[in-house]
Parts: structure tokens; C-alpha cells; sequence
């Protein structure tokens, strides 16, 4: 039997993409989440009413006379230390980029949120305006390679999308129009990473096995590291920061 | 000797100078104000904005950072349209070459400010707002120089009877103290220009000490302390130590200006206009300390940290004024001989009479 050159190649790369396919799907049976929760001991510095934001009409609108507040410090009642973020060390070049769903930056009420976010190299990030005001958007990267940029969106503007090819870590949005609304964006160059959420906990998924160093880092109390082994079952890993 | 006549005819260029310096006074003040609010990308286009002409943009847009931005680039426009008119009316109607010259220097600049403060925008350069800050300075005070040579008292001191009475250490002190301001509004620029809000939160300590810990340990305590309402960077070493050094320097220049004012005040005596603008001058340089403070304990207020901007310009321009003034009443300049010196260090002599 005779295979012309068209079929032979065609059939190669079935076969390669059946066997990624197969070793992904392998690796995914050999992978495990890390599961952990963040715990925040100490009194952080109080929060403060946001009043800029009052003074104008167009975002007042949406308080019914009670500012909003800051939220550099979002705790629960027994600790629980949300805005985390939480990554594994010094793993690159595994980011899913542009194929990785989009992750969301939504201005409502002239305010971020979430206020922190953490996506891949090169995965879009979607910035919405759900005001009734124009708002500019202005990404002020610190890292070479990853570019500045400030553009207008108006009151129901269509969304403007956004990708950083470099890590980066807290990577700041903001509105110079409104100078009270902003959000951090971690990038990192692996999927492996998590935001802990209002109950302190996170979960970083599928992880290879192997031996790694996780880190949790937030905004204002700085980062702390441990070493974790992954092998084929659930590892958790819990981080307690302290305000001095 | 300048005619009467003439300098009646020129009063209408003088009061236009005046007209540009004052401008240029409140386009420093909304320029301020939009780096005190944080506003200087809110309008991200220029020299549109939000893809409006300029002059057209509706109204709805003006709030918030908008606000400031806009405001500043159509006083912008208004004081360049001034500046040129300036130029024209100086290049066509006063006979002096080198004031000709001095108006095609303040068009060129104003050309240049205003491009600088577009690129800034356009090209997200925080540096060249620095040198946009510190040349709007610059511009003030030529505006304020053109004002003061096209005035009646300037062609009556410059043309009169010249008595010299300013030695030269007073002279130079006061050269000094100015050049000591232009360097201190330069570090204020810096400071304003990092973008970081208040590096050191209390006054006259600075955190606590009379010099503060700058040790990575303390810088990342005092950003975790730190719960900013608005959008700022966070604090760096330098930053704590550019706002001591800033202190610093403002005592010096207290010291320095108080000194060139009893000096002034004692040997011209009070009705002396050097001696005036001298103590004008300490009361300024007190105003803008008084200012300093207030700008840290209110938590850098926007309208009280543009105020400090402000008096700090016209403490530049006082000095600056006062050593051109004085520069033709200095002992030994051209065409005086002294009939008795009474020298000291930054003294002055009060009988120098000019050899007509």
C-alpha cells in the first residue's frame, strides 16, 4: 500500500498532536492541587474612607452617602487574609498565554475590582467600564518589556483588552481621571498560581510533580517563601503573615 | 536718558507684561494642581482630548483629574497666546535690542513648555515632568523680569542718578540664596514628580527621630503603615532621604535670606526698595516654611501643596529681582566711584555716588 507525501504528513501530525494530547492528559492524572489558607496575626493600620470619591457626583451616585473604603488589608473575623498572592517560584516558560481565558477588570462604582489580580504572560486581560463617567485606563508596568499604557474609555465604551509578556508583579492599574481607583495585577509566566480569596484560602491546580518554592506575597506585608513537594495527591501549605 | 513721553507711551506694553507674568502665575498654580491630584494622564491624548479639539471639549468631561488637566492646557494656550503678543509688541515698539531679544527668548520657551508637557503626556515620561515643573519656573520668572524692565521704575532707576550702595558680598549672598532656591524648587520637583505621596508623614521629626531609619526593614514597615486613599507609589529610601535633605536645605535658606534682610534693612534703612523687597523676601521664605509643614501634617492637601509650589516661584523671583536691581547699585560698577566705602563682608555703602 502507498501512501502519497499529503497523507503521510497528515497522518504525522495526528499522531504528534495525539501523543501531546496523551502525555498532557497523563501529566494532568499525575498532577495535584496545592491547597492552603493565609491567616493575617496582628491588627493592620484602619482603612480609610475613600472621600475624593464623594465629591463627585458620578461616582456618589452609587454610595447613598456612605464613602467606600479602602481595602489593602481585607481580613476576616478570625484572620482569614484575603488578596494573597500565592505562586510557585522561579517556574517560566509555561505560561498558556493568549489560549488561556481572559481574566476581568471591572470599573464600577469608580472603583477596581477585584483590586488584585494575577494572570499568565500574554493572556488577555478584559478592562470594562460599567460607570456612568469616562475613566482612563493606565497600566504603569516597572518591568522592561512589558509597555505602558494609558487610554480613554468612555461611559458604555466598548472594553479595551490588555497583555504583558513579562512577569511582573503588582503591576498597577489605574484612573488619573479618579485617582482613588486602582488594582494590582500579578503576571506570572506559569499557570500555577492563586489569589486567596475573603476566607483566606487558595488553590494552585494540576501542579507537576516535583519540588518547588511557593510563595505569598501581598502588596503591603511583603512576600514569604516555604519549599513543598508535589507527588500525585493534594499538598497543603499554609502561610500566617504578621503586622508589627 | 529715556523721555517721559516715551515711557508714558510704553505703559500699555508694561501693564501687558504684567498681564502674561500674572497668567503664568495661575498657569503655575493649576499646573500644580495637577500633579498634587494626580491628574496629569487623565486626558490621555494631546494635543486633542479624548479626541477633541482641545477647545471644543465638551463639558461632561470636565471632572475629576480631567478637570485640572484640561484647565491647565487651555491656560497654557491663553498664556502662549500672551507670550506671543509679548514678543511681537516688544520686537516692534521698544527700541532696547536686548529686550527684543528677551521677548523671542519667553516665545521660545512657551513653545517648548508646551510641547514638553504634551510629550509628557504621550510619551508616559514622569523625567520630563520634572523639567516641564522646574522650566515653568524658569518661565515665571522672565515673564516677571520683562514686567520689571518695562517699567516706569525700572527706566527711572536704570537711567537716574546712580547712587551704589550694595557691596558685592550682599550681592553674591543674595545671587547665592537664589541659586540655593532654584535648587530646592528643583529637589521639590523631584519629590512631587516620584509620584509617592508623603515620604516622611510627620514634621518637624521624621518618623519619629530627627533622622529617620532607612533601612529596607524600616522602608517596608512604614509602606505597610501607609493605607493611601489615592493611587501613589509606594516609598523608597531615597525618597525619605531626597524630603530630609529638602528640610535641610530649606533652613539654609531661611538662614541665609534673614541674613541678607537685616543686612539690607540696616544699612539701606526701611525706605530703601531693595531693603522692602528683602523683607518681602524673608516674609516669603517664613510663608513657604510655615507651608512645608502644613503640606505634611494636612497629608499633602492638594491645594495646600500647590500653594507651596507658588510661594516657592516667588521666592525664586524676589531673589532673582532683587540681584537684578541691585546689579547696577553694587560697588565698582561701571561708571561709579566711590566717594566712601563702608565695607564689610555683605555690607553695603551708603555713599557711592556715580561719575556723571
Amino acid at each position: 500500500m502507498f501512501y502519497s507525501t499529503t497523507d503521510w504528513v497528515v497522518k504525522k501530525r495526528a499522531l504528534s498532536i495525539l501523543a501531546i494530547g496523551m502525555f498532557t492528559a497523563w501529566q494532568a492524572s499525575s498532577a495535584a492541587d496545592i491547597i492552603g489558607a493565609i491567616t493575617l496575626q496582628g491588627t493592620p493600620p484602619a482603612e480609610k474612607e475613600i472621600t475624593p470619591l464623594m465629591d463627585n457626583p458620578d461616582c456618589a451616585a452609587m454610595y447613598n452617602g456612605k464613602a467606600p473604603t479602602t481595602h489593602f488589608y481585607v481580613v476576616g473575623p478570625n484572620g482569614e487574609f484575603a488578596d494573597v498572592v500565592v505562586s510557585l517560584k522561579g517556574v517560566t516558560g509555561k505560561s498558556t498565554g493568549a489560549s488561556a481565558p481572559p481574566a476581568t477588570l471591572n470599573q464600577k462604582g469608580c472603583l477596581y475590582s477585584p483590586q488584585i489580580l494575577a494572570v499568565q504572560t500574554g493572556q488577555n486581560i478584559i478592562v470594562k467600564n460599567s460607570d456612568t463617567c469616562v475613566h482612563n485606563v493606565h497600566c504603569t508596568p516597572a518591568v522592561a518589556g512589558n509597555a505602558e499604557h494609558n487610554d480613554v474609555q468612555m461611559a458604555g465604551g466598548p472594553d479595551l483588552t490588555y497583555t504583558f509578556p513579562q512577569p511582573e508583579m503588582f503591576l498597577r492599574f489605574k484612573c488619573d481621571v479618579h485617582p482613588w481607583m486602582f488594582a494590582w495585577v500579578s503576571v506570572f509566566d506559569s499557570p500555577y498560581f492563586s489569589v486567596s480569596d475573603k476566607d483566606g484560602k487558595f488553590v494552585i491546580k494540576n501542579v507537576p510533580p516535583g519540588k518547588y518554592t511557593i510563595e505569598a506575597d501581598h502588596r503591603k506585608l511583603g512576600a514569604q517563601t516555604q519549599d513543598v513537594e508535589v507527588a500525585d495527591k493534594d499538598v497543603t501549605v499554609n502561610f500566617t503573615f504578621a503586622v508589627k | 536718558m529715556i523721555a517721559k513721553a516715551q515711557i508714558k507711551n510704553d505703559s500699555w506694553l508694561h501693564r501687558f507684561a504684567v498681564l502674561t507674568a500674572v497668567v503664568t502665575f495661575f498657569l503655575l498654580g493649576v499646573g500644580g494642581l495637577v500633579t498634587s491630584n494626580e491628574a496629569g494622564m487623565s486626558v490621555p491624548d494631546w494635543p486633542t482630548s479624548y479626541g477633541y479639539n482641545m477647545f471644543a471639549l465638551p463639558i461632561k468631561f470636565w471632572h475629576g483629574g480631567a478637570f485640572f488637566e484640561h484647565t491647565h492646557r487651555l491656560l497654557a494656550s491663553c498664556a502662549g497666546f500672551l507670550t506671543t503678543i509679548l514678543a511681537v509688541w516688544l520686537w516692534l515698539k521698544d527700541s532696547r535690542k536686548w529686550i527684543k531679544w528677551l521677548g523671542v527668548t519667553a516665545f521660545l520657551l512657551v513653545v517648548a513648555q508646551g510641547v514638553l508637557g504634551g510629550l509628557r503626556v504621550t510619551m508616559h515620561m514622569d523625567s520630563l515632568g520634572i523639567f516641564h515643573g522646574v522650566l515653568a519656573q524658569f518661565f515665571f520668572f522672565l515673564t516677571c523680569t520683562i514686567a520689571l524692565f518695562t517699567s516706569r521704575f525700572w527706566i527711572e532707576w536704570s537711567g537716574g542718578e546712580k547712587v551704589s550702595f550694595v557691596t558685592h558680598g550682599l550681592w553674591a549672598l543674595v545671587l547665592a540664596t537664589t541659586i540655593l532656591i532654584f535648587t530646592q524648587l528643583i529637589l521639590g520637583a523631584t519629590m512631587r514628580h516620584q509620584h509617592a505621596g508623603l515620604a516622611i508623614h510627620d514634621f518637624p521629626l521624621a518618623y519619629g527621630k530627627i533622622w529617620p531609619d532607612t533601612s529596607a526593614e524600616a522602608v517596608t514597615r512604614y509602606n505597610a503603615d501607609r493605607v493611601e486613599v489615592i493611587a501613589v507609589n509606594p516609598i523608597t529610601a531615597f525618597q525619605i532621604e531626597l524630603q530630609m535633605v529638602h528640610r535641610i536645605v530649606a533652613l539654609a535658606i531661611f538662614i541665609l535670606v534673614a541674613v541678607a534682610a537685616w543686612l539690607s534693612w540696616k544699612r539701606l534703612g526701611g525706605k530703601n526698595p531693595l531693603a522692602r523687597l528683602a523683607a518681602f523676601w524673608l516674609a516669603l521664605i517664613v510663608s513657604q516654611i510655615a507651608l512645608g509643614a502644613w503640606t505634611i501634617w494636612s497629608n499633602k492637601a492638594a491645594d495646600v501643596a500647590t500653594l507651596h509650589v507658588l510661594v516657592g516661584a516667588l521666592s525664586l523671583v524676589t531673589g532673582a529681582l532683587w540681584c537684578i536691581i541691585a546689579f547696577g547699585r553694587r560697588e565698582g560698577a561701571a561708571n561709579i566711584a566711590p566717594a566712601k566705602t563702608i565695607s564689610g563682608a555683605f555690607g553695603v555703602s551708603p555713599a557711592m555716588v556715580v561719575n556723571k
